[in-house]
């Protein structure tokens, strides 16, 4: 009885969205449709061969963004990663400050995104920005200012954002997964002899295989899905370097209003995800088994 | 073998102190990541400070010239007063709904063994993970067809945004609640049902008060999550329940970008998320090892 009413609106806002998700991709809805979509035609696989079609002009610009939206993602959780078990490890024992550290680092976490990002986006611009102003005018790098909005460079600035903004979850999970390492572990290794960098190797890293776990399962998910950094970092036109596939799909169903494709691209996003996500646990669990 | 002294507690986690190569990667590596964390802060409370020429030219590290106007002139350029009484309905809407819902549920996770548990909350965590893109399109035609049927306009009303921002941090929620449940003592209610309360008011009376800092961290997570949320808001609100999470974007579409307005704004806009942050992330570790114990 007391589940029901949460139920009701999971069931309202994302099972029933899903199957109707499903529904739609069967069928030919463009703009004329939008007012009366259940009445729209069918139109069997024919959105799935257009958007799958990697010869076809739009099958060939979501495999683009496909694979920028991976390699993005990996980059940017693997660096999250790597920052915030760093952070986490390195401020595991008391030392004067760490308590304000902490609140530091948990800065980029607490700032709305939008916020946080749109700064970012101030800091990347080609004449007055931070980013320009520091690797041109004072250290000399770069020969030119750099545009870090368009073109290529576009992709480090969106990785460089999304690894801002999430390795602090990183640390904040790392550092609550450190919490329940027993004492008598670090106890036993320090009276066998084993140093700081040996006992964080040792202790430390092997512990946190089941935090790890998951967290790098939550990330990769979170930074595939990103929508709020690309759209907010580049406003509505995408640069094709950074185009990653929740940006795309949302232009290209609010574009042209073609829901029917932007669903057959959805739908094949969800497999995509679940298959990754059910392989990643497969195969984790079974090596977590084998120790 | 030397042994441990009894009843002394061990503070540090090696008994002897860090040797100076971890104690310098601790200073260098730490330093960079507060740098990095700090800097687009630094940019956002100094540019929120300079008048307009001076944001549009060069970058400087110190403002040359002081001002506070960006904070006064940000109200009038762009109805950002509207926007922010919009944003405060909404996601206080959103966070107290999603906290009622998330306390039922995670109390019958919690307390009843029921045929589906664990189903039930492999498949509303994993809700969480899916591309909101996923849902957008169909909600969007749902809340049309609704509004088609019934009169009832879920598109571009903030009633609309208030239903699916909820269900957002309604996962999230219950997992952790639920997790905060299971480490109250079962005995507690126990004793309430021998009083003769049913158990809701088993539920009101001992459970929900016992639980309170895990039900504010909810609480405060939900809103922040609907706070920062855009996808949904950019296509479902209109001119009059727009929020600031789209309305923001309203500075740099006029001809000329009022940089330190946006970043005037940007601060204000931040400030009831980060005091709840603040005011959360006690509870949110104690929260997470609890959720994590399960």
């Amino acid at each position: 009885m007391l589940l029901l009413p949460a139920l009701l609106f999971e069931l309202l806002v994302h099972l029933v969205p899903m199957v109707v998700g499903v529904f739609i991709s069967f069928k030919a809805l463009t703009q004329l449709y939008l007012a009366q979509w259940q009445h729209a035609p069918w139109a069997g696989l024919s959105n799935y061969r257009i958007v799958a079609d990697v010869n076809g002009a739009i099958g060939q610009a979501l495999l683009h963004s496909f694979v920028v939206t991976c390699a993005f993602t990996a980059l940017a959780v693997g660096l999250s990663w790597l920052f915030g078990c760093a952070a986490a490890i390195l401020a595991q024992d008391k030392f004067r400050g760490r308590g304000v550290l902490r609140a530091i680092f948990l800065t980029p976490y607490a700032l709305p995104v939008y916020a946080s990002v749109i700064t970012w986006a101030f800091m990347f611009q080609y004449n007055n920005g931070l980013v320009n102003h520091v690797l041109h005018d004072e250290l000399g790098i770069t020969s030119r200012p750099t545009f870090w909005l368009l073109g290529d460079n576009s992709f480090v600035a969106l990785v460089t954002v999304s690894v801002w903004r999430n390795w602090p979850f990183a640390f904040l999970v790392i550092m609550a997964g450190l919490q329940s390492i027993p004492r008598e572990l670090y106890e036993a290794a320090a009276i066998d002899g084993a140093g700081i960098w040996q006992q964080i190797r040792l202790v430390t890293m092997p512990s946190l295989r089941s935090v790890n776990q998951v967290l790098v399962l939550v990330l990769f998910l979170w930074t595939f899905n990103d929508f709020t950094t690309p759209y907010v970092l580049f406003g509505n036109a995408a640069p094709q370097p950074a185009d990653v596939i929740s940006v795309h799909i949302y232009q290209s169903s609010f574009l042209t209003w073609n829901f029917g494709e932007g669903s057959a691209m959805s739908v094949l996003l969800l497999l995509f995800l679940l298959v990754v996500s059910g392989g990643y646990l497969l195969l984790t669990s079974r090596r977590r088994d084998a120790y | 073998m030397p042994t441990r002294p009894r009843g002394k507690a061990v503070v540090t986690r090696a008994p002897m102190a860090p040797p100076p190569s971890f104690i310098w990667t601790r200073r260098i590596v730490l330093g960079v990541l507060t740098v990095f964390a700090l800097l687009p802060v630094y940019v956002m409370v100094s540019s929120s400070l300079k008048p307009l020429q001076d944001v549009t030219s060069t970058f400087s590290w110190i403002p040359a010239h002081i001002t506070v106007s960006p904070y006064v002139d940000m109200w009038r350029t762009v109805p950002l007063g509207r926007y922010f009484v919009n944003s405060l309905i909404v996601c206080t809407c959103a966070a107290l709904l999603s906290v009622l819902l998330a306390t039922f549920a995670a109390y019958a996770v919690s307390r009843y063994r029921f045929r589906g548990r664990r189903v039930f909350t492999l498949v509303v965590l994993s809700t969480q993970m899916f591309p909101g893109i996923l849902f957008l399109l169909p909600l969007f035609l749902i809340f049309v067809s609704i509004g088609n049927a019934t009169g009832i306009a879920l598109l571009g009303s903030r009633t609309g945004l208030v239903i699916t921002y909820l269900t957002f941090s309604l996962p999230f929620s219950i997992w952790l609640l639920a997790g905060y449940f299971d480490s109250i003592p079962r005995s507690l209610d126990e004793a309430a049902w021998v009083d003769g309360c049913g158990p809701l008011r088993a539920l009101f009376r001992v459970v929900i008060p016992a639980a309170m800092p895990g039900i504010i961290t909810v609480a405060i997570y939900a809103f922040m999550t609907a706070w920062g949320e855009v996808l949904f808001a950019s296509v479902m609100t209109n001119d009059t329940t727009r929020t600031l999470a789209v309305g923001l974007r309203d500075y740099s579409t006029q001809t000329d970008v009022y940089w330190n307005q946006i970043m005037a704004a940007s601060i204000v806009v931040s400030i009831p998320v980060v005091a709840g942050f603040l005011l959360m992330q006690r509870f949110l570790v104690t929260g997470l090892t609890a959720g994590a114990v399960k």
